[in-house]
């Protein structure tokens, strides 16, 4: 792993905010005081008089913006997940949401890697809550290929998106000359039979490396890379589940309301699946460094191992 | 403006009143009070101020004008309808299930309007983001936005009043109506806003305060707002909550409330009188 080149996806986001700014004179970008550490500095740098500092008053930019994209321009609002997603709920909802406007939520410093800062900023609510407003489109893409395929993808949808971006570098795995994104579509990592791993954000490299020892331990393991959480690629779910009929779910967020539940709401319906899901249970994160937080709530290839294994009876 | 100008906007006016009293009567609920105490400036909006088409409700030229306090729904419609952009006949849907009228305003499914909105302190940080866009787009068109005194106690109504001064956008308008009541009781029984116009002032906004029943200091107000460079202004008007219905003025009561068959035939009555009064002018 050690010449694995590693981003982290809130730097993809402002790498990419700053390549759209380029093709795209309607593409503006509302921070609220933390452009160094979203990104979009970066835009910022680049395109100055497209980049709006609202202070520290996240509900307020959200509105904003929302009236920005009223009138033809393309708005790309920032703050930290818990802030956004969090403290700004309701006006999303509301503002951005019930309208239906052309607004891009950029979520950066989601999950529990945001690390020593603790529980105050360690948000593992965003999926939960951005998949209850009815339109809204919700993504955590997994690399820096993908986070600028993905936001992309969101400038040239015409709708809400919610996107959320990690703190923490993470291992790029896509191959940018021959990756292709979807709204809504997964992908399959590697395939198997013997039970499906359903992963998104930096879960995703987790589970390949878990698909690679499980294979080596007679477990075959389909991993997926569900990026879109909403519209979720029912398709690909159903069909992972019907072939190999366990289901792992791995996200760094609360098992409540996020990938899992989705995954399990679908399945519970369509094509009823034994289901393990993978994430921060119920309850707050503290300080701590990235690596060993994630290792300590269980965020990791080690413990995906452990569950599939145990699932399958191996 | 013009005596016969005046003697127009006072007539429509009364229509206006008219048609919050068939949208909430038709409704069987709604909010009378603060659309009632805003007739006077809703037309004065929409029949001499707004630079808009109502054959055209999206020209993306027009002025914007987004309804803080949305639950005023019911006046904002019925000076939409007086203006053309949907039949008045329909004002009594208002509320209904299967009407395009919704209970707060829609941009969506109601001709004319520029923002949804609904929850207060929302929609002045919209129409902030509407002039901050309108100045990057070089546009010249103007935002107009209506907040209810109560609805200032929302700690975002102050953060958009900071950007707004922040950014400059003297192509921004906030009206404020200060009627005096909220839904229990007077607002500075409830929680002071007051003063209003100091609190304005020192977050760096031009303010005129008028009677907003007043069509000579409506107008004067509107202009004074045009003529402003470099900073928004707020135009602070003292109102009379149920303007025009003698039992629902300066009633808290009568905030939510819609009036049964009996009260809509006086609240009817007696706007119908106004109307006959202005028009023998």
């Amino acid at each position: 792993m050690a010449d694995v080149k590693k981003i982290a996806t809130r730097d993809s986001y402002g790498a990419a905010l700053a390549e759209l700014g380029k093709e795209h004179d309607d593409l503006i970008v509302f921070d609220a005081d933390l452009a160094g550490a979203t990104k979009t500095g970066t835009f910022k740098k680049a395109f100055p008089d497209r980049h709006f500092n609202c202070g520290i008053a996240e509900g307020n930019m959200i509105a904003v913006a929302a009236g920005a994209s009223t009138m033809g321009l393309v708005p790309f609002a920032s703050s930290f997940a818990m802030f956004a997603a969090g403290r700004a709920f309701e006006q999303v909802r509301n503002s951005i949401g019930y309208p239906h406007l052309n607004v891009k939520i950029g979520a950066t410093h989601g999950g529990i890697s945001v690390g020593e800062d603790g529980a105050s900023h360690q948000c593992c609510e965003d999926f939960a809550l951005m998949r209850s407003i009815p339109g809204m489109v919700v993504m955590s893409p997994a690399d820096d290929v993908e986070a600028r395929a993905a936001v992309k993808a969101a400038y040239e949808y015409v709708g809400p998106v919610y996107l959320r971006f990690g703190r923490l570098a993470v291992p790029v795995f896509h191959d940018e000359a021959t990756f292709q994104f979807e709204i809504g579509k997964g992908e399959v990592l590697q395939d198997g039979t013997d039970v499906a791993i359903i992963a998104n954000g930096l879960m995703v490299n987790e589970a390949i490396e878990a698909g690679k020892v499980l294979k080596e331990a007679g477990v075959s393991a389909r991993v997926i890379n569900l990026c879109t959480i909403k519209p979720l690629d029912e398709e690909l779910v159903l069909k992972a589940a019907q072939e190999c009929g366990k289901v792992i779910t791995c996200e760094e967020h609360s098992i409540i309301g996020g990938l899992g539940e989705a995954v399990c709401a679908l399945l519970s319906e369509k094509c009823p699946t034994p289901v393990r899901r993978i994430g921060v249970n119920d309850e707050f994160g503290h300080s701590g460094p990235a690596a060993a937080l994630l290792k300590q709530f269980g965020l990791s290839a080690d413990h995906i191992v452990e569950v599939a294994k145990d699932f399958c009876g191996k | 403006m013009t005596a016969s100008e005046k003697k127009q906007l006072m007539a429509t006016a009364c229509k206006v009143r008219m048609g919050v009293i068939e949208g909430t009567h038709g409704a069987k609920a709604g909010h009378p009070g603060g659309s009632l105490s805003a007739a006077d400036v809703f037309t004065y909006l929409y029949f001499k101020e707004l630079n808009i088409d109502p054959k055209n409700p999206k020209w993306e030229d027009r002025d914007r004008f987004v309804l803080s306090k949305g639950h005023t729904a019911p006046g904002l419609y019925a000076a939409l309808a007086e203006r053309g952009f949907f039949p008045v006949a329909d004002l009594p849907t208002l509320r209904h299930i299967d009407s395009y009228l919704q209970g707060h305003p829609n941009m969506n499914t109601v001709p004319g309007v520029d923002m949804s909105t609904g929850s207060l302190g929302q929609g002045i940080s919209c129409a902030a983001g509407m002039a901050l866009a309108a100045k990057h787009q070089g546009k010249t068109c103007r935002v107009y936005a209506l907040l209810g005194d109560g609805e200032i106690q929302e700690g975002q109504v102050w953060e958009a009043f900071m950007l707004a001064h922040h950014y400059q956008l003297d192509n921004l308008c906030a009206v404020i109506d200060n009627n005096g009541l909220q839904i229990d009781g007077p607002v500075d029984k409830v929680m002071s806003p007051y003063p209003i116009p100091d609190k304005l002032r020192s977050f760096g906004w031009n303010v005129v305060e008028i009677d907003g029943h007043d069509f000579d200091q409506i107008e004067a107000a509107f202009a004074k707002a045009r003529e402003t460079k470099g900073v928004p202004t707020a135009i602070v008007m003292k109102t009379t909550k149920g303007k025009g219905v003698s039992y629902m003025e300066n009633q808290a009561g009568w905030h939510g409330k819609a009036p049964n068959d009996e009260e809509y035939e006086i609240a009817m009555t007696e706007l119908k009188a106004q109307l006959a009064e202005v028009e023998a002018m």
